[in-house]
């Protein structure tokens, strides 16, 4: 399998901020890269250097063997971008949109066309084909926006945060569409602050933080980093927290985490079954309220948790600042 | 023609056409870009027209329509700096760098649209000009190139404009930016009042002004000149049709690889 993405000791400062600090990584052809990390981890910047929007200060980046600086034109000619926001003219209809898109790929007006017609199609837009974008929804838009970068077929594609904004249902509706654009052997470069959303549609992740790669591997390699598995109880009342917390702490093999606010209560724990019937031993008799008590094995959430000291929803809470605040909701104890 | 020029000029075809299917959807641009230079011609024909201190015998309305028509056109031409700022904002111009696109296209095709726009002003201008009075005394062809004069300085104009949209980046800021350039220069020039009224500095200014070459020139081209308002014996106003199209064409030696070397090195965030 050959590499579809090559990006080596990519380094881009603006002013005095070091956006990238040396990135490397790689995307095998027809597969899947989920590149994480929280707001201002240089995300972005690995993807604009990618689709020669900026220009890298050092390093080597390589998208089908062609330099992105030295190769432009020929790099543009083979990608697609979607952007952070969904980069469609208000003014045009959905069907002139993808239209202006195909003849500035340099498709034949004939061609454009008829893949317009194909992708509105594709991607549920039919009936809205001849209303302006501006009357769009939030996942029309983007769904627009991504037939937009697909009408040239590219074989590279790059999704900057493809779902953010978006409600929970029209997510679901994209990932869809992102699986299969992968399942016919598109290679895609997709930035999330969603851990899930990477969990779902990556073949493999590379985690940013503050320009620098901070782990890579599959979903289940980064998650064997964080080791062991987690007892997770849900209970009734908040002010329980803390007595369950102090009873099951003997069980867990690092501090307990507590959140007030949605009455959870996570131990890291070794062992299987034994150790939910201890817990369950426990806690009998003693009037605590359990709504909900099981063993999980890690998310990317306590992935991200263990790397960075922070977790990726309190650094995305801290808006565009490129230091991330240390996390100081979740209530764990220390 | 070279390959690389067909391409350059279908890419800014097609930029072009969806600048102006906007100004079709949006029918508002075109109702206020025709709008305020009918307000213009009025206000200065009816309001100002009286207290204005011409000598008598001229006709105001012949004095006033060519400065009315070089004032819009250049007002005109600052929509292409908002209007770029905006494609900056809302990620367009990302999605346009992105694509295998020819460099200057986005630009062409915006100058162009926009030289379109100042057309139709033009021609809106015109036929209310003719309604309160002004009158073309020259031939066909010398008013056609007084048309044309007008409309090349504005789309000189605009790639300084589009350079200035890539830079400031927000088009409420780019508006406001450019007014302060435009005013002075269409106002500190012969566009309302004969030249002999302003004080001396002012009158050195508005005598080098490339604005008052314009007017001036319109003025000969249309016959809308007088004996009785005698043009200042500076090189700039006794030759304007030449100092003008030299003015157009440093603006667009200067301004189009200017403006495609920003638009290269712009990006939105």
């Amino acid at each position: 399998m050959t590499d579809a993405i090559v990006v080596e000791g990519l380094v881009k400062r603006f002013g005095t901020t070091t956006a990238l600090a040396g990135v490397d990584l790689t995307v095998t052809e027809g597969s899947v890269l989920g590149l994480l990390g929280p707001n201002g981890a240089g995300k972005t910047t690995v993807v604009r250097i990618l689709t020669t929007l900026l220009a890298a200060d050092a390093g080597r980046a390589e998208v089908l063997g062609l330099d992105v600086a030295r190769d432009a034109d020929a790099v543009r000619a083979s990608i697609g971008l979607t952007g952070q926001y969904a980069a469609v003219d208000e003014y045009l209809t959905g069907f002139e949109n993808l239209e202006m898109v195909g003849r500035l790929y340099r498709l034949p007006r004939r061609e454009a066309r008829s893949r317009a017609r194909e992708l509105l199609e594709r991607f549920d837009l039919t009936d809205a084909a001849d209303r302006p974008a501006k009357t769009y929804s939030g996942g029309m838009r983007r769904r627009l926006d991504i037939a937009a970068s697909l009408i040239a077929r590219p074989r590279v594609l790059f999704l900057d945060e493809p779902t953010t904004g978006l409600d929970p249902r029209s997510r679901l509706g994209m990932w869809e569409f992102i699986a299969d654009l992968a399942d016919g052997g598109t290679t895609i470069l997709l930035t999330t602050q969603y851990l899930e959303e990477a969990d779902r549609l990556a073949d493999r992740m590379v985690v940013i933080d503050h320009g620098r790669v901070i782990a890579r591997g599959t979903g289940d390699e980064l998650k064997e980093q964080v080791g062991g598995r987690r007892l997770e109880l849900t209970l009734a009342r908040a002010a329980d927290l803390g007595p369950v917390a102090e009873r099951l702490r003997s069980l867990a093999l690092d501090e307990p985490h507590l959140d007030e606010q949605t009455r959870k209560l996570s131990l890291p724990v070794s062992g299987g079954v034994d150790v939910i019937s201890e817990a369950v031993r426990r806690l009998d008799g003693n009037g605590f309220e359990v709504l909900d008590l099981g063993l999980r094995r890690p998310d990317l959430d306590d992935v991200f948790l263990t790397l960075t000291g922070h977790a990726a929803e309190e650094a995305r809470a801290g808006g565009e600042t490129a230091q991330p605040e240390p996390a100081t909701t979740g209530g764990a104890l220390r | 023609m070279s390959a690389t020029l067909v391409q350059t000029l279908a890419d800014s075809a097609v930029i072009t056409k969806r600048n102006l299917i906007k100004v079709k959807r949006v029918p508002d641009l075109i109702v206020f870009a025709t709008l305020s230079p009918i307000m213009f011609v009025l206000l200065f024909r009816y309001v100002f027209g009286g207290a204005i201190n011409l000598p008598p015998d001229i006709n105001y309305a012949e004095f006033l329509l060519p400065g009315i028509f070089a004032q819009t056109v250049v007002f005109g031409s600052t929509v292409t700096g908002a209007s770029i700022a905006e494609d900056l904002q809302k990620g367009l111009i990302d999605r346009f760098r992105s694509l295998p696109m020819s460099r200057s296209s986005v630009l062409v095709g915006r100058t162009v649209a926009d030289l379109g726009l100042n057309a139709i002003s033009i021609v809106v201008m015109a036929i209310t000009g003719l309604i309160v009075g002004w009158r073309i005394n020259s031939s066909f062809g010398e008013a056609v190139g007084g048309f044309l004069i007008l409309l090349v300085f504005a789309f000189s104009i605009s790639w300084l404009m589009a350079m200035v949209g890539l830079l400031v980046r927000t088009p409420e800021v780019v508006n406001n930016a450019s007014f302060i350039v435009i005013f002075p220069l269409t106002f500190v020039a012969n566009t309302f009042v004969p030249l002999e009224t302003f004080p001396s500095v002012l009158r050195t200014f508005a005598e080098w002004n490339p604005v008052s070459a314009v007017v001036q020139a319109a003025r000969e081209l249309f016959g809308n000149t007088s004996e009785i308002v005698p043009v200042p014996d500076v090189w700039s106003l006794q030759n304007p049709v030449l100092y003008t199209l030299l003015w157009t064409a440093i603006f667009l030696a200067a301004f189009v690889p200017l403006a495609v070397r920003a638009y290269q090195r712009t990006a939105s965030r």
